[in-house]
């Protein structure tokens, strides 16, 4: 049994999700191999070798995996894992691992399990559906299990303490079926955040995007990531990666403070893991109060500078 | 040029759902059932390039049970020209979904498939990549924007960091993702003008595709609920006790 994960990164550095991808191999058992395919990721592969419990990194590079389309990046991967007769093939459940994973499955003919939060046995997994109110347990009959690991339900496996053997692998050809055009991504000091320790969500009371400033203060202070409910990316306030919730972000911080947010089932799907929950909302009969650990009723515009000045 | 949509019956998204006592599945008896959210959003898109001129025929599929007729009389009032049905009572999970559309569109020869991202019922986010995988076209996913011109498509997408804008040629498959519009509601003349656009039934077996499925489904609980509602008064009590009690900054 030989499971093979496929990193996230930037060809600079591994995503953090792909960490916590190594910890559900580990719970599956068997060897687990890591496979960077990138553009000069050479970083990449040396901090796989790095992970503990990683036996070996299979590094394919090539300039056509540069802008990392699924199209692409499935070719070498179903290329690698009908060679190297992997059992498992798993993936973190980011927007890169959502992308491409499902091709994979489908051109080796088998089923994807996407989501696991537990592993119960090599075949058998747990995952979240109706935007987590359900969980379910499913077996996969098929030869190879394609696998989706939502990162909140797995530790982060060690960075350090390996030194696997990097072997460079040829890519598959360039499908030429797609090219990344532009790219708009947000930049920020804070946090990432679905790996952040604190996260501050602001929802639709928060009324603007000038108004986010109140809570970046916020953040600042308790070095926290910054989300949103998908009320307050529609409305513009913030941009769409801000979006914690069934179909947005998933996180499961040490504390997560919920700011004007109402707390739809969709958005409770992003965060209900959370560890330690704030709300704060004016509205005393907000859902969202009856999953929070502390909830303050009252205006956010007095309660989040009072807030961040008490932390100074 | 012909759009193939993919539309799924669904939950309807404000249920909240009980699993049955026997832990077998959920409880989807006398539930309201309404068309997944992304695939109204998917329709949406569809008809919005038919009123462009872009697209000239809009042909909506469903498979599953009987019912999901329902659905594709929505689609067809919201603008979609012909439906199709794939009936079967086969638990259908999205690799055989995938290579149902895969046999439809090898009929249609569309241009252009457009699924949601995503049902809120299994949560899955497979169906339109392994369609694509099968058809061997490229994929759009969580579309926010898509320009068509000529044979070319320009797919604006959310990623991780941001959006990220692709450029493919046609044929391809795209997933509709929540901002890639604001659908319409099915007006009562639609509605019954609908009623008399063509629908037509096909099998699984028809289609020469084994729908088996690959994944059991052992049991399904509902996650032990969250003990929420605690209080504080103001924002010294909040520091206070996420200093002390919650150890939590």
């Amino acid at each position: 049994m030989t499971t093979l994960i496929i990193a996230d990164h930037n060809h600079a550095a591994l995503q953090a999700a792909t960490f916590n991808a190594v910890t559900a191999a580990q719970k599956i058992g068997g060897d687990i191999h890591v496979l960077v395919a990138g553009s000069n990721a050479q970083e990449v592969a040396k901090a796989a070798a790095g992970i503990a419990g990683v036996a070996k990194v299979v590094h394919a590079d090539a300039p056509h995996l540069g802008s990392l389309t699924a199209e692409n990046v499935a070719a070498t991967i179903v290329a690698i894992v009908r060679a190297g007769g992997y059992t498992h093939v798993l993936a973190p459940a980011t927007g890169f691992g959502k992308n491409v994973m499902p091709r994979v499955a489908a051109l080796l003919d088998v089923a994807q399990i996407s989501e696991i939060v537990v592993v119960e046995s090599d075949d058998t997994f747990v995952r979240p559906i109706y935007a987590g109110s359900v969980m379910a347990t499913v077996r996969s009959g098929d030869p190879i299990k394609v696998i989706t690991v939502r990162a909140t339900g797995f530790d982060a496996a060690a960075a350090t303490g390996g030194s696997a053997a990097i072997e460079p692998v040829a890519a598959a050809p360039d499908t030429a079926l797609s090219k990344v055009t532009g790219q708009e991504l947000s930049k920020s000091e804070r946090p990432e955040l679905t790996s952040a320790r604190i996260v501050i969500s602001g929802g639709r009371g928060v009324g603007s995007a000038e108004n986010f400033k109140l809570l970046e203060a916020l953040a600042a202070k308790l070095n926290a990531a910054l989300g949103a409910s998908r009320a307050a990316v529609d409305a513009g306030y913030v941009p769409n990666d801000y979006q914690v919730g069934q179909t947005g972000k998933i996180v499961a911080p040490d504390l997560y403070i919920a700011v004007g947010i109402s707390g739809a089932i969709q958005h409770l799907a992003g965060m209900k893991d959370s560890k330690v929950i704030v709300a704060i909302n004016k509205d005393p009969e907000a859902p969202i109060f009856q999953i929070a650990d502390y909830g303050l009723v009252g205006d956010l515009f007095q309660i989040i500078p009072e807030f961040t000045a008490a932390l100074s | 040029m012909k759009v193939l949509v993919a539309v799924k019956r669904v939950v309807d998204y404000n249920v909240k759902v009980r699993v049955k006592a026997d832990g077998s599945g959920v409880d989807t008896t006398n539930v309201k059932m309404s068309m997944n959210p992304f695939d109204e959003i998917a329709v949406e898109e569809a008809v919005r390039l038919k009123e462009k001129g872009i697209a000239t025929e809009i042909v909506a599929v469903s498979c599953g049970l009987t019912a999901c007729q329902e659905t594709l009389r929505t689609a067809l009032a919201l603008g979609a020209d012909r439906a199709i049905l794939v009936e079967t009572d086969v638990e259908l999970q999205p690799l055989a979904v995938a290579k149902l559309l895969r046999a439809v569109a090898a009929k249609e020869q569309p241009k252009l498939v457009i699924l949601g991202k995503q049902a809120i019922d299994d949560d899955a986010n497979q169906t339109g990549q392994m369609l694509a995988a099968l058809l061997g076209w490229p994929q759009g996913t969580f579309a926010s924007k898509v320009d068509l011109a000529g044979d070319r498509a320009t797919i604006k997408r959310e990623v991780d960091g941001g959006l990220e804008t692709i450029e493919i040629g046609l044929p391809a498959v795209v997933t509709a993702d929540l901002r890639l519009n604001e659908p319409r509601y099915a007006t009562l003349p639609n509605i019954m003008k609908a009623k008399k656009k063509p629908m037509e039934t096909t099998s699984p077996a028809a289609l020469g595709v084994d729908v088996t499925p690959r994944i059991t489904t052992l049991k399904v609980v509902e996650p032990p609920r969250r003990k929420g509602g605690g209080r504080v008064a103001d924002v010294a009590e909040l520091v206070a006790k996420l200093r002390n009690e919650a150890k939590a900054i």
